[in-house]
């Protein structure tokens, strides 16, 4: 994704010039962005003319329309792995060249930052028509730069685009991508300019490191990060199907006393809900305080949770925390987790599997409690709360629980236009999951800190590592 | 000699082929599927419809035997399939990784034979001196220290090193380019891990030459040669040593076909996009054809070399005879 971002255009996009904003979106291939009309439920853009595709034909609305149409309902044979983010679209169609219409099914705050999503990239209609599958293996879009050669597992080569469509952008004349698995070689790459930047993360010590030894040669960016590891409780296995259990190790954790410790050797920082911390939509600290696992007075919080435990017949019982086995920040939020837990008595161990014999536990119910995580691209809380409604609806909840309440409650929020109300919907929907019912515990949300050599301008952070990532903005003061 | 060469090639059919059908089982036995290891592991949501349109497009809704004869005889045609996760063809993901592996794995042998054969022949020679003895110190350090850990050290020392000498840190490059494209980048980056990995292996092969050699200089055809008044330069050369290498050359065998595919670690340290780091990979994606037929190329390294060191033994020993 990263890697092939520059090659592409999108519809719209997270605005590049203020990328941490979760609510800024600008056009990019379209030429503004539209008003919604017919009560909010159509969406009708002009698409850009002049647009060349790199082998030099025309762009129009029937390729951004064809592509989409992959999208929101694939042909059959074909998945499409965003398609549940588009169930409030209706139909799209392109009525003429320069011209694309989204008909929605109902009017919804979730659409315009779900049509940003940055993996949406437009493709040519014609080459989807001869063979769908076509972009899976090949490149060829109308993106800052030109694909210019590809080392399997090694690297990946691009060139400026000449016709890029924003004058005067790309600024650089091709860029280089390296694919670095290990950690420890991607920080010595940037401290011997091996490599100018590393897009994803580095872990705070990594980067105390190379600030300490290249000073003012190391520029550092951080942000919080639009994913978390959540902590999920398997409501078919006992005593995990008892609420006040559930509860209890909400409330036996301190995320206040503990982030910023927590923070120090891992990539988590900020404490929040079910929504990103930089929303609009998300908890205030009095608000969060009010809700299990926040409250501001620890003694009081873990008392509740042995009494809790007590009454449920719970005490001191025994249970694995199933974990992937991902160091950054898995592991560290693991350990701390059952450190948290065991102040109110309870003995937990970590069971720590690969990532498929990880999703092959969750599927077959294999397990205790686990430390899932929900990670998004575009901060767009209405559809990323889904992560927290019942298996039936997200099939990437692993909670076992069916919940029609809680069910209603987001199709509500999702319903409503008026921003006071989905704010006031969302804190409902919020304290029912992380208090009322607990069907998950968050812990601290994940922070990004890219450290990158000082002579790289113009690149700014956002709260995903996907967006902002064409490098049509980035230039270098060498 | 052609007819014993035909004869451990066509031995090594049924070799290939148990090899096949282990790794085809041991694959499947590790609890996960690949596509929702595709469709789920970066944060994204998938229907059940998307893993039965994946294990379609995959070939794993056919029977288990439909899909180890097509393996098998794939294989032997030389046709290895499709990479279940990149979608490339297997044979390209690894011939993109082969080059460098061969190519560290003999630069590494390089460097064992130029230390361990004179290192481990003088250690023999004289027993118990103090050469020996460091010898001896060299060779265990070797062998006790893990690669994958010195490459790190080597790597650190590199950069403060030249960050000391130069103000600027400098690091081997991370990107591979052929020899034959750009031989300075080229040796620059892989004789570091060629270094650090030889030291491990010229250490156990110098163990290994040294006690040969202790072994053949008390034979009695050692002291008659000595005793018929030829110099000790030809008696070490060419009736000590030659007899010598026999275990020597089946170990350096081994080795070099375990570098092929087992430089995991060492690889990852120093950036290299080996056959190992790719083994790895595959693994952890579940990505059967791949790993299968990695296995089969280095069974096959294996295979292979193990007939080079039988032909080997023919030209030590004139006495070994290839019925």
């Amino acid at each position: 994704m990263h890697a092939a971002a520059p090659f592409y255009s999108v519809l719209i996009r997270a605005n590049p010039d203020n990328p941490s904003s979760t609510t800024d979106f600008v056009c990019d291939l379209c030429t503004t962005m539209p008003k919604p009309t017919d009560d909010g439920k159509t969406y009708t853009f002009k698409i850009r003319e002049g647009v060349k595709w790199h082998d030099g034909s025309p762009l129009t609305a029937y390729d951004v329309a064809a592509s989409w149409q992959e999208i929101v309902d694939p042909r059959e044979g074909i998945s499409s792995a965003r398609e549940s983010y588009f169930v409030m679209v209706d139909k799209l169609e392109a009525p003429d060249a320069t011209t694309v219409v989204f008909h929605l099914k109902y009017a919804t705050g979730a659409f315009l930052p779900a049509l940003a999503d940055p993996f949406a990239w437009i493709y040519k209609k014609e080459i989807l028509d001869k063979d769908p599958r076509w972009y899976e293996k090949n490149i060829m879009g109308s993106g800052p730069f030109k694909f210019d050669g590809y080392e399997a597992g090694q690297s990946i080569k691009g060139v400026r685009n000449p016709d890029y469509y924003h004058k005067g952008q790309p600024y650089l004349d091709g860029f280089v991508g390296i694919f670095a698995a290990k950690e420890s070689v991607r920080v010595d790459a940037i401290r011997a300019d091996r490599a100018a930047m590393e897009f994803r993360s580095m872990p705070p010590s990594s980067v105390d490191q190379l600030e300490k030894e290249l000073g003012d040669k190391i520029a550092v960016q951080r942000s919080d990060w639009n994913c978390g590891n959540l902590v999920t409780p398997n409501h078919k296995k006992k005593p995990f199907d008892d609420a006040r259990v559930r509860r209890a190790l909400a409330l036996a954790i301190d995320a206040w006393h503990d982030a910023p410790s927590l923070s120090k050797i891992a990539v988590v920082h900020t404490v929040g809900g079910i929504v990103f911390p930089g929303s609009p939509l998300a908890a205030t600290k009095p608000e969060l305080e009010k809700i299990a696992g926040f409250w501001p007075d620890i003694d009081k919080s873990r008392a509740e949770a042995k009494r809790l435990l007590k009454e449920a017949g719970a005490e001191a019982i025994t249970f694995v925390l199933l974990n992937r086995n991902v160091d950054q920040p898995y592991k560290y939020v693991a350990i701390w987790l059952i450190d948290e837990w065991s102040k109110v008595g309870l003995k937990v161990t970590q069971r720590v599997l690969p990532t498929g014999p990880f999703y092959e536990a969750l599927r077959n119910n294999d397990f205790d409690v686990t430390l899932d995580f929900n990670c998004q691209g575009v901060v767009n809380p209405l559809l990323d709360v889904g992560k927290f409604l019942p298996h039936t609806v997200y099939t990437e909840n692993y909670g076992n629980f069916e919940d029609q309440k809680e069910i209603d409650m987001y199709q509500a929020m999702l319903h409503e236009t008026d921003p006071k109300k989905v704010r006031s919907l969302m804190r409902e929907f919020e304290t029912y999951v992380l208090d009322t019912e607990t069907h998950t515990i968050m812990t601290p949300w994940w922070y990004r800190v890219v450290p990158y050599r000082s002579y790289v301008k113009g690149w700014k952070i956002s709260p995903s590592h996907y967006i902002n990532q064409d490098l049509a903005n980035v230039w270098l003061d060498k | 000699m052609y007819r014993y060469i035909v004869h451990r090639l066509l031995l090594a059919v049924p070799t290939l082929a148990g090899a096949a059908a282990l790794v085809f089982v041991l694959m499947r036995l590790i609890p996960g599927d690949i596509c929702v290891v595709r469709l789920a592991s970066g944060g994204g949501t998938f229907d059940p419809h998307s893993v039965t349109l994946c294990h379609a497009e995959l070939g794993l809704d056919r029977p288990m035997i439909v899909q180890f004869l097509n393996f098998v005889f794939g294989f032997f045609r030389l046709d290895f399939g499709m990479s279940m996760w990149t979608g490339k063809p297997v044979a390209y993901e690894i011939a993109a990784r082969l080059p460098i592996s061969i190519e560290v794995a003999l630069l590494a042998t390089v460097v064992a034979i130029a230390f361990a054969i004179p290192l481990g022949t003088i250690s023999a020679l004289k027993q118990n001196s103090w050469i020996d003895v460091v010898v001896r110190t060299v060779a265990i350090a070797g062998i006790a220290t893990p690669s994958f850990w010195l490459g790190i050290v080597v790597l650190l020392v590199i950069l403060d090193v030249t960050n000391f000498i130069y103000g600027a840190p400098w690091m081997p490059p991370i990107d591979y380019v052929p020899l034959w494209q750009d031989p300075i980048r080229n040796l620059s980056m892989v004789f570091w891990p060629a270094v650090t990995v030889g030291y491990r292996y010229s250490a156990v092969t110098m163990r290994m030459t040294r006690s040969a050699m202790l072994e053949v200089l008390r034979e009695d055809y050692i002291r008659t040669a000595r005793a018929k008044g030829l110099l000790d330069r030809i008696v070490i050369n060419r009736h000590a040593l030659k007899n010598a290498l026999l275990p020597v050359v089946t170990l350096i065998g081994i080795e070099f076909a375990f570098l092929i595919g087992g430089l995991v670690v060492t690889e990852q340290v120093f950036n290299l996009n080996g056959i190992g780091r790719l083994f790895v990979l595959s693994v952890q994606n579940q990505d059967y054809t791949l790993t299968q037929a990695l296995v089969m190329v280095v069974v096959t390294v294996f295979v292979l070399t193990n007939l080079l060191v039988d032909v080997l033994y023919a030209w030590l020993d004139p006495r070994i005879r290839f019925g």
